[in-house]
């Protein structure tokens, strides 16, 4: 420790005001603060007194994370092997090659076997992320001479999380790219954005390449389309959209499995979908840690859970009282709870402190517009699979207004009081 | 039962899938220039529910009942229709601007040059035209020129309470002012299209 200390004061020279390397200060002081604490105190009325500072929040929401990218790696390998056990093809991709060099086999029921393959297709999309992004980042702190913030790092973990496993790695560069660009840094940097980045660029890829984040080839890494009979590469959610709650009783298409037995399979999160957002228990052990801290707002992921309960509650009774063509309505609501990304999108995406309403208020309409119009989306929109992404994105945009009027209710309220 | 579901589709629709100023962006300069603060831009939707409400209705009874080949007289007159839809538009600005300065005279100066800009906004003449060319009822256009006007004012508000957040942005100089608006606008169209595919 030492060592390095005595390094960076002596470094620190080369990177002060009139030294040769001032413009590469935000670099230097990122390292610094990386490597120890800001030495920066705030002097100035009001001091907060709070050991947390940005540095720590965000970097309890990336400990929070770390279920997730376990099971991100785990599962990303385990459904391949599954696939392949099937009858699948292996992809001709370099991973195959690698797996084949170091001896292991495609095997489902091979615990380190699938964590390896599964973290050579994880762990490129994470390096490629973090490249890319903090280079824009970096390069934006250095033009506009503010520092380096950590905001990235969540940014970074989050988004390879919500892709599937097959994505290009070009178009992950080229999405966090935009998502650093356009849904952060042209606003000022971490805190000052309206958008949540790493949905931001998610949107992005979805919309201008959606052969590649969508349908039901790119969930698995397996080659699931030549021969379809042997598995089907569809996600539990596009099977409940075709067949309804068929689809967990042990339809055909659905190798037979027992339906409390799958309902815990989705559960846990060994399903085809985005590579980090399958497990429901991986983000029910990070709301614990975010509610904890009081990092994530529980408010808004109650009002999610709540909204999405009485949307899914509301389409079982239509589906109960009256006859539809939409087996998708009958699909009930603890089953929604735990296909797609809700949990993920709900806990991590949602609570972002940045683009979420502000007031205590606030969170609860934000959360729950979020669960109501996600699950509409869902249900009855069929252009898209899964609506998490997109009900978030329409509630950042209108969670200023919701503040907004919860601020003006407040101001009357209070003027009310002192009159009388 | 039926009738409900069909004019709720055309009302969401309007409002929501095929929104005046973010799926079609029209309107744009209304949209932008007015939507500084959530106050005036609340008058400023209202305004435009209002013109639309009424406006779109009429021009359907005028469409229907005067221009359209046989309907008042033999010939074809719906080339007259640019004319026509624009005079009663006209028409229409003029009486709510008059009810403003009498009853709301605050929410008249806010709303400024931009009340008499509504007369030759897109947005409204776009609602007449596309009544037209979907081929509505009258009661249909009804619920049509409510729903499109309401989708109009919900953009605009919320572009009004995202910048008056961004107040406390740093913001690259060169991007200030309308730069970050248009930037804003086209993100706010990408949440929009949450809805784009919806079959009611």
């Amino acid at each position: 420790m030492k060592f390095l200390l005595e390094m960076q004061e002596r470094q620190r020279k080369l990177f002060e005001k009139g030294a040769p390397l001032e413009k590469l200060y935000p670099v230097f002081e990122a390292n610094d603060t990386f490597l120890f604490t800001p030495d920066h105190v705030t002097r100035t009325a009001p001091h907060v007194r709070d050991g947390l500072d940005m540095k720590r929040l965000m970097i309890t929401v990336v400990i929070a994370l770390i279920p997730c990218v376990f099971m991100a790696m785990y599962n990303t390998g385990l459904q391949a092997h599954i696939a392949i056990d099937a009858g699948a093809e292996p992809l001709e991709r370099w991973q195959t090659a690698a797996m084949e060099y170091l001896g292991l086999a495609f095997a489902p029921d091979n615990f380190l076997a699938c964590l390896v393959h599964g973290a050579l297709y994880y762990l490129p999309v994470l390096m490629v992320t973090f490249i890319f992004g903090a280079s824009c980042e970096v390069l934006f702190c250095i033009v506009r001479g503010h520092e380096v913030n950590e905001g990235f790092l969540v940014s970074g973990m989050l988004f390879p999380l919500v892709l599937p496993p097959t994505i290009p790695l070009w178009q992950v560069a080229v999405g966090i790219i935009f998502g650093v660009i356009v849904g952060k840094e042209i606003f000022g940097g971490t805190g000052m954005n309206w958008l949540n980045p790493a949905l931001t660029a998610r949107a992005f890829l979805f919309f201008a390449y959606p052969v590649e984040i969508s349908g039901d080839r790119v969930w698995t890494a397996a080659n699931t389309w030549d021969n379809p009979d042997a598995y089907s590469g569809a996600t539990w959610l596009a099977r409940a959209f075709d067949h309804g709650p068929e689809a967990f009783t042990g339809h055909e298409e659905f190798a037979g499995a027992e339906e409390g037995l799958a309902f815990w399979d989705a559960f846990l999160g060994f399903i085809p979908g985005s590579m980090g957002e399958t497990s429901v228990l991986a983000c029910l052990l990070g709301a614990g840690l975010l509610i904890a801290t009081k990092i994530g707002s529980w408010r808004t992921m109650m009002g999610a859970v709540l909204g999405s309960f009485v949307m899914a509650g509301l389409f079982n009774l239509i589906a109960w009282a009256v006859e539809v063509d939409n087996p998708f309505l009958a699909v009930p609501f603890w089953w929604h709870w735990v296909l797609g990304g809700f949990a993920f999108a709900v806990v991590f995406m949602a609570t972002d402190p940045v683009s979420s309403a502000f007031t205590d208020k606030g969170k609860w309409i934000y959360g729950g517009m979020i669960g109501a119009l996600g699950m509409l989306i869902r249900v009855i929109n069929p252009a898209y699979a899964e609506g998490w992404m997109l009900a978030i994105l329409f509630m950042n945009m209108f969670a200023p207004l919701i503040d907004y009027y919860i601020k003006r209710a407040n101001i009357r309220r209070r003027m009310a009081f002192y009159e009388a | 039962m039926e009738h409900l579901n069909h004019f709720l589709s055309i009302g969401v629709r309007a409002a929501f899938v095929e929104n005046m100023a973010l799926a079609y962006f029209l309107g744009m300069c209304s949209f932008l220039a007015v939507s500084r603060r959530v106050e005036t831009a609340t008058g400023l939707g209202l305004a435009v529910v209002f013109v639309l409400s009424v406006t779109v209705p009429l021009n359907n009874l005028i469409f229907n009942y005067i221009l359209r080949e046989g309907a008042w007289i033999a010939t074809d007159l719906t080339f007259l229709r640019f004319l026509t839809f624009i005079g009663t538009i006209a028409a229409t600005v003029q009486v709510v601007e008059m009810t403003l300065d009498k009853y709301f005279p605050k929410l008249y100066a806010a709303l400024g040059v931009f009340l008499p800009l509504i007369a030759v906004n897109c947005a409204i003449l776009g609602g007449s035209l596309f009544m037209v060319q979907r081929d509505y009822q009258f009661s249909e256009s009804m619920v049509f020129g409510f729903g499109a006007g309401a989708g109009f004012a919900l953009a605009v508000i919320a572009l009004a309470a995202i910048r008056e957040k961004l107040r406390y942005s740093d913001i690259p100089p060169g991007l200030r002012g309308l730069g970050i608006t248009f930037i804003t606008t086209g993100l706010m169209a990408i949440g929009f299209m949450a809805f784009a595919g919806i079959q009611l």
